[in-house]
């Protein structure tokens, strides 16, 4: 079993990257992949330096520009994972052979968000290269706290993969609007996590919202293990802890894990039930 | 002279009436298409209101954020549609018809000016009363003009990436992706555009809705003109001209790839 997961996961990933690069060069795919998140970034860095006319050594261009870059992983893995659904079920119509393989739906549904995961760690890097070269982000090795990041990202990439197997479940079973659910869920987050401004800006009615979401503890913890305790100046979080975030992050992932694959699994037996693996809604 | 004027306008009402009926008929989709926009607009706003930035700057992020409804359509409803009608099997049978194809794309800009319309409507409703801007009303009657021919050559380049894009294949859908952000940004949906610089922001004068935008904001924000790109006559003029232009080449292109599409058996291709 393990091993028939794992070998539909490698497999996947690679039929995941030739999907997503196959379209194009590598060069061209390289642009195409680095273009919107530099993009993206970029609006930011204009929208500060309008109103601020500052330098952007500050902590709150620290916290907007890494809260952003690190926003990559939520919008890639997550639609990444939910997406394959529709892409296999309606554009490719290969979903229902894939449910008839001997193999399990669940880790290939994961596998084929592993494409979007290897891109946007990508765009990640060189985002931060870029902030780093030409806006003077004040990171380097002095301030990493190298453990910290590690885990938190482990955390944090396994919370928005199994957010995104939720979507994938609910695709499985939606009609008309499942290609809009991973944006909505995305632009949500954007908005509820504080990505790119405190969470004490946010009405006090909208924050506990952030706080139930696994992205708002594994944004802070990333910008601490890069920063420092330049990270914790924003008063949110000021009172935890990096242990007290880390204990949070992991039970909300581990709460998310197992809601999630208990989900999907319940939504593919669903899904075959009431014959909706080979159904069309996009045309 | 007639038939062909009578078969033209048959084309363009028979092509925008799924649109617009559309429009309407599917409650969730609008849903969708005007809750994106909104939660996007707020994480904006709220960076604004994070940095302490005046109050006008809100509202150029809600009139930014509405704008988004019409580039979407511009990309997806317009660019990428004759593709995708190659690829369902539609393309062949538009040609096949009486029916001109310049008519078709015409129905599909007049119905999806319409359809984000809408949306743009409830997204600056929605963001107004959400965050407290005001806007001058003074002078609303040359807003509805800088905007209607902002939407004249918007659309019209939506006509000319329509027949362009009928030469790619699974390019296309990345590239009306690609074509998002970068043109958020050098657009100035959130900010001034301005700001980017007199070189970049004339550049970026190519896509219609950054003079549009611009122009709107001018007269909707008359408070603090230091932040207009150009004065506001200046901007319709080429607006003018951009519309003129756009129309122009969308007929000339298409024609002219509709040619080597039939020469090239390219017409009913399909890259699924």
């Amino acid at each position: 079993m393990w091993n028939l997961g794992g070998r539909s996961f490698g497999v996947a990933t690679w039929l995941g990257w030739q999907i997503e690069s196959n379209w194009a060069d590598p060069f061209l795919f390289f642009i195409y992949s680095m273009l919107r998140p530099i993009s993206g970034v970029m609006i930011l860095v204009v929208m500060y330096l309008v109103v601020t006319r500052q330098a952007t050594q500050t902590a709150i261009f620290a916290y907007i520009y890494l809260g952003n870059a690190f926003f990559i992983y939520v919008r890639g893995v997550i639609v990444g994972v939910s997406w394959t659904v529709i892409d296999d079920r309606e554009h490719y119509g290969t979903l229902k052979y894939l449910a008839l393989a001997p193999m399990p739906l669940i880790t290939y549904v994961l596998g084929r968000g592993v494409a979007q995961l290897i891109t946007s760690t990508l765009a990640v890097a060189i985002t931060i290269g870029f902030g780093i070269l030409f806006f003077g982000l004040p990171l380097g090795p002095a301030k990493l706290d190298a453990p910290l990041f590690i885990l938190s990202m482990a955390l944090g990439i396994m919370s928005l993969a199994f957010i995104g197997l939720f979507l994938a479940g609910a695709t499985l079973l939606m009609a008309r609007d499942a290609w809009n659910a991973g944006e909505a869920v995305s632009a949500a987050l954007y908005l509820f996590s504080g990505a790119i401004f405190p969470l004490s800006v946010l009405p006090a009615w909208l924050r506990p919202v952030g706080f139930g979401l696994p992205v708002t503890f594994w944004l802070e913890l990333v910008r601490r293990s890069l920063l420092g305790t330049g990270a914790a100046a924003f008063p949110t979080f000021a009172s935890f802890s990096n242990a007290q975030l880390v204990l949070i992050l992991a039970g909300m992932t581990a709460l998310y894990g197992t809601a999630a694959v208990f989900f999907f699994l319940w939504a593919e037996n669903r899904a075959r039930r009431l014959g909706l693996l080979d159904q069309e809604t996009l045309s | 002279m007639t038939a062909s004027l009578a078969l033209f306008l048959r084309t363009v009402m028979g092509r925008a009436y799924p649109r617009v009926v559309g429009s309407v008929r599917q409650t969730s989709d609008f849903l969708w298409e005007t809750l994106l926009p909104i939660l996007s607009l707020s994480g904006f706003v709220y960076v604004y209101r994070a940095l302490n930035a005046p109050a006008e700057y809100i509202g150029f992020v809600v009139i930014g954020g509405a704008m988004t409804t019409f580039w979407l359509n511009v990309l997806w409803s317009m660019a990428s549609q004759l593709y995708w009608d190659k690829d369902a099997g539609n393309l062949a049978l538009f040609i096949l018809s009486p029916a001109p194809l310049m008519g078709v794309l015409l129905g599909m800009a007049v119905g999806g000016l319409l359809w984000a319309f809408t949306r743009a409507i409830v997204v600056v409703g929605a963001g107004t009363l959400l965050f407290g801007v005001s806007f001058s009303t003074a002078d609303l009657g040359f807003l509805a003009l800088v905007f209607l021919v902002t939407m004249a050559a918007l659309y019209g380049l939506g006509m000319v990436f329509a027949s362009l894009f009928l030469l790619f294949g699974r390019e296309a859908w990345h590239l009306s992706h690609l074509l998002q952000e970068p043109i958020y940004l050098v657009s100035g949906f959130y900010f001034p555009v301005k700001a980017l610089g007199f070189w970049i922001a004339a550049a970026a004068s190519i896509i219609p809705l950054t003079l549009g935008l611009d122009a709107m904001r001018q007269i909707l924000f008359p408070g603090n003109l230091q932040f207009g790109f150009l004065s506001v006559s200046v901007e319709l003029a080429i607006l003018i001209v951009l519309a003129v232009v756009m129309i122009v080449t969308a007929w000339i292109s298409l024609d002219r790839l509709e040619t080597l599409g039939r020469k090239e058996g390219r017409l009913t291709e399909r890259t699924a």
